[in-house]
């Protein structure tokens, strides 16, 4: 399969890139990792008149932790993420979710920023950054601006980035102590998008109650879903089996599933539910270890 | 646009649309078939070469992003006549039947020894998680990596 014809552009700064996409507006793509969207090309769903390339643009790649931010360059591929010892050792939540994007060869190239720039609420990134409660930088000809996760998706395959703007970093909270997450995700086979899939990210207080609760959702409805009902339920209580069920419930009922090749509606949320109970239990399990 | 690649440790240069897949490149400009189209979807693996020594779908990236970059396909395994360790292991062990694969597995194959140079089974099955084989049923892909990496320690 062949993209249609485009104009390629290769920026070497930031300054340079947004400049180019400012001037193009929407017959423009950013190519990023390219692993979504060289595929939409071939299957001619996108035919972007222009494509601008930001793989040149140096010091996006890079994960570190800092005043008590995890900060992820917006360019980072997703199997640098997996390498980070930080994200390895701190960030339960994220390790599991990068560890089955798509699958090994396709993570070598795949972005974090692309991730989440895409918009698809079939990536895995976005219910994990719901959950942890991420901040998505975004950089423009008018200057740097932080766009909170909860209001960064706004309709499939649409976000609250301008067309001038690219993502840079990503930032995620550093964990408190007894902080705890996990990623649980179901997919017909490796590669495949999830049929469902579950993200949890939780804090502890001394007593053992959940003092901070996130709970996101992949793939279940036309965008990503934070399940605030959920998550709700949860706060301020000890998570007993009693309350891990219910949570499990309003998480189920948080998802908009459609029909498709890979279940049926009713499947969907329950899935969500099974995956949002074992999330959870996995998520408090290293909560109580120290995360 | 004016793409300028090594490959396989010897330099090309090449006049091509910004569309043209680096996988066409290799195959159709420079006539390098080992490397194989299967998929086409980013699914597959087949197309699997190292890119500055990374494992990446050559179907899923556009020829002039490789510009500048180091490339090295299944023709650049065998060294003066000898055949990679993981070559020998294929051999040795019936990781093929077709072969249509096998490029594409080989080349996750050596970039992931170089990683993991002594791999459990699980992680060698994670690893090629990637390369879809519709004959083999993985077993003896597995045993095929297996052998190479004891090769390879035993500085074969």
């Amino acid at each position: 399969m062949i993209p249609g014809t485009f104009e390629y552009h290769s920026p070497s700064s930031v300054a340079e890139a947004t400049a180019l996409l400012a001037r193009l507006g929407d017959d423009a793509k950013v190519l990023s990792g390219g692993q979504s969207l060289i595929p939409l090309m071939k299957l001619r769903l996108a035919a972007p008149k222009h494509l601008v390339d930001i793989n040149g643009l140096p010091g996006l790649a890079y994960v570190r932790e800092d005043d008590g931010t995890l900060r992820i360059g917006g360019l980072t591929r997703e199997v640098d993420l997996e390498e980070s010892e930080i994200v390895r050792s701190r960030y339960p939540l994220l390790f599991d979710t990068c560890k089955v994007i798509a699958d090994p060869i396709v993570r070598n190239l795949a972005t974090v920023g692309g991730n989440l720039a895409h918009g698809d609420p079939a990536n895995d990134h976005p219910a994990t950054m719901l959950a942890l409660g991420a901040e998505v930088v975004a950089t423009g000809t008018r200057g740097e601006r932080t766009i909170p996760i909860g209001s960064f998706f706004t309709g499939p395959f649409s976000t609250a980035l301008k067309p001038d703007e690219i993502v840079v970093e990503i930032r995620v909270p550093a964990p408190r102590p007894r902080s705890g997450g996990a990623y649980v995700k179901l997919e017909r086979k490796v590669g495949d998008f999830a049929t469902a899939a579950v993200a949890v990210q939780i804090t502890l207080d001394a007593g053992g109650a959940c003092e901070q609760v996130g709970i996101g959702l992949t793939n279940v409805g036309s965008v990503p879903i934070k399940a605030a009902k959920a998550e709700a339920a949860l706060k301020g209580k000890r998570p007993d089996d009693a309350t891990i069920k219910q949570v499990a419930q309003l998480a189920a009922e948080a998802a908009q599933p459609s029909e498709d090749l890979r279940g049926s509606v009713e499947y969907k949320k329950d899935l969500v539910r099974v995956l949002t109970g074992r999330a959870l239990r996995r998520a408090i399990e290293r909560a109580q270890k120290g995360g | 646009m004016l793409v300028k690649v090594t490959i396989n440790g010897e330099k090309h240069e090449a006049d091509v649309e910004p569309r043209l897949l680096l996988v066409h490149l290799i195959r159709e400009t420079l006539r390098l078939t080992g490397t194989h189209i299967g998929c086409d979807t980013s699914h597959c693996g087949a197309c699997t070469v190292l890119l500055d020594g990374r494992p990446v779908k050559s179907c899923t990236m556009f020829a002039v992003q490789a510009h500048g970059r180091d490339i090295m396909t299944v023709e650049g395994l065998e060294q003066d006549g000898k055949l990679h360790p993981l070559q020998e292991g294929f051999m040795a062990e019936h990781g093929l039947q077709c072969g249509y694969c096998t490029p594409g597995m080989l080349m996750t194959g050596v970039s992931f020894l170089k990683k993991n140079p002594k791999p459990s089974e699980d992680d060698i099955r994670r690893a090629i998680s990637g390369n879809l084989c519709r004959c083999t049923g993985y077993v003896n892909i597995v045993k095929a990596i297996q052998h190479a990496a004891a090769a390879i320690q035993g500085g074969a």
